[in-house]
């Protein structure tokens, strides 16, 4: 379970977050959503120990994020962020490669460690691609890749900020569904921020909006999907349809 | 493997070519010892250079900055300068161990200093820290303009002798303990290789991965400070030659994990310097433009890779 205690963070004279109580569930997909400068990214990189909160506690299972051993973190808690640009040149298989890092330590990786990277590559289906330079993929080839990184490192906590950026249609679809798997099969548990509220509600488990740095509300896809809810967190009409049973948001037109 | 084949091949050369004894009688070796002193040299400055370079651009994620960007051969410049200053012409005739020591632990106690100033609290951005090295290398270098003004010429003439990187100038006292201290390093960066790949991704990545971020970057800002300090007390400031090396490394390994670039730098460096040497004295008689020509070559590349990234 993540726990946030009154975490808080400011940021110039405008932009604050919190101060935000929250509870995320084990297990399952956790969606954050919310309108551009809610928080989101704030709020998931606080609680992936990138940014020190100005107050406030945020616990992962029984560590606490900043007095815990990073070491440890590290391999309860993976954090993947939306922009990831790496000065050397390195193969698909080495990136994911350093997804066992907290496990080897700087030692060779084991014949264990191999078999995990191996896992990834083929969860994300990487495997004709093992050997090619992340330069050289296409921008979602390279998200696949970096996810397979956070995958391998076989934390029960997988946070993602924007994992569908730059991905088209098809692609996003994919990935959403091979996080769904990750969850099922392996038991992780998944934290992402979403724009498309679609997406959230056809593949995560519970969504929590926020809005103006603070959690609005915060349920089950079906709590959250309604018209007066939605239409509150992202301040613009939105209608809800149903579609094959699943609520669907339609925001295009008012 | 190239890269080691010149430079033991380089080294041989430089020992025995042009030894007016025949192979084999005693001083012949007598000679070949005398030379082993330069040679030494010039090996471990290239190694200092060559580790330093490296690790710099590991810590600060930018392959075009080198490390006399955080203004050493400045403070370098200064300490000689100040030393003339102050005490004149008798500056220059002390040598030795001592000297050695005292101006390698101050350039290290400055370069701890800045960083751990720059690091502490909030303030941990490695641009401000660069240009924080920018300003106070022009400090440096305005305040040892100022005073050279006021020396005498003889006492100038002697200094500007110094200011300039000579590899002629190798001390048989210091080169072992140097030679230590370098070993020391060379061999814990070799074992944290995958440490410093894990570095090299980026603050946001190697903290995911579990490494205590800021604390690694400072410990390696002062790995790289004591290499650039012991090079430069031994032969004088050098600002291209670490860049030239590292960017040759860059292209002859394909795949960057320090595994690779770390031998690779050290065995290009090696051989790029003792070639250079070797090219200059014995074949265009002209020893004391080693440096000269190196960092002339260097400052080219540097101006090349500048214009294509910029291009780009």
């Amino acid at each position: 379970m993540i726990t946030l205690e009154q975490v808080a963070k400011q940021y110039g004279a405008t932009h604050a977050l919190g101060p935000i109580d929250l509870e995320i569930a084990r297990g399952g997909i956790t969606a954050l959503v919310g309108p551009n400068g809610a928080g989101k990214s704030t709020m998931l990189t606080i609680i992936g120990r990138l940014l020190d909160a100005d107050s406030g506690t945020v616990r992962i299972g029984d560590f606490d994020v900043v007095t815990s051993r990073p070491r440890e973190l590290a391999k309860v808690v993976s954090i993947l962020k939306q922009e990831n640009h790496f000065v050397a040149r390195l193969t698909v298989r080495q990136l994911v490669g350093f997804g066992r890092f907290p496990h080897s330590r700087g030692r060779l990786m084991t014949w264990d460690d191999h078999e995990a990277v191996d896992r990834a590559i083929a969860f994300f289906d990487l495997a004709e691609l093992e050997d090619r330079f992340l330069d050289e993929l296409s921008g979602g080839q390279r998200q696949r890749a970096f996810v397979a990184m956070v995958l391998a490192q076989d934390t029960d906590y997988v946070l993602l900020d924007e994992p569908l950026a730059s991905l088209d249609m098809r692609h996003a679809a994919a990935m959403m569904q091979r996080l769904r798997d990750a969850a099922d099969a392996l038991g992780r548990t998944i934290v992402l921020v979403v724009h498309d509220l679609n997406f959230a509600a056809a593949y995560a488990d519970r969504i929590v909006a926020l809005s103006a740095g603070r959690i609005v509300a915060a349920g089950t896809p079906d709590e959250i999907m309604r018209p007066d809810v939605l239409t509150e967190v992202f301040d613009t009409p939105v209608e809800v349809l149903e579609h094959r049973g699943r609520p669907l948001a339609v925001y295009y037109r008012p | 493997m190239v890269a080691g084949g010149l430079a033991v091949t380089f080294a041989v050369l430089l020992l025995t070519w042009a030894n007016p004894l025949p192979v084999g009688e005693p001083g012949f070796w007598i000679i070949v010892r005398s030379r082993a002193t330069a040679v030494g040299t010039i090996a471990l400055v290239a190694t200092c250079q060559a580790l330093a370079t490296v690790l710099f651009h590991t810590a600060t994620r930018n392959r075009i900055l080198t490390p006399s960007i955080l203004g050493f051969d400045a403070l370098y410049t200064l300490m000689q300068t100040a030393l003339v200053f102050v005490f004149g012409m008798a500056a220059t005739q002390v040598e030795g161990v001592g000297k050695i020591i005292v101006q390698s632990l101050a350039m290290i106690a400055f370069a701890s200093v800045l960083y751990g100033w720059l690091f502490s609290g909030t303030r941990q951005n490695l641009h401000v820290l660069l240009l924080v090295g920018v300003v106070l290398g022009v400090g440096f270098g305005s305040v040892s303009t100022f005073l050279q003004r006021m020396l005498t010429p003889s006492e100038f003439d002697l200094l500007s002798a110094r200011l300039f990187g000579s590899i002629g100038r190798g001390n048989p006292d210091v080169l072992p303990w140097a030679g230590l201290i370098v070993a020391v390093i060379g061999v814990l960066a070799w074992r944290q290789r995958r440490t410093l790949d894990v570095l090299a991704l980026g603050r946001d990545t190697a903290t995911n991965l579990g490494l205590r971020y800021r604390r690694q970057v400072v410990v390696l800002l002062v790995v790289v400070a004591t290499l650039v300090s012991i090079s430069t007390t031994m032969v004088g400031p050098m600002t291209f030659f670490g860049f030239l090396v590292a960017t040759m490394t860059y292209q002859f390994v394909h795949v960057d994990d320090h595994g690779r670039t770390l031998p690779m730098a050290v065995l290009v460096a090696v051989a790029t310097l003792l070639g250079a040497s070797f090219v200059l004295q014995h074949i265009f008689y002209a020893a004391g433009l080693v440096m000269i020509i190196i960092e002339f070559v260097g400052g080219l590349a540097f101006l090349i890779v500048i214009l294509k990234k910029g291009l780009r």
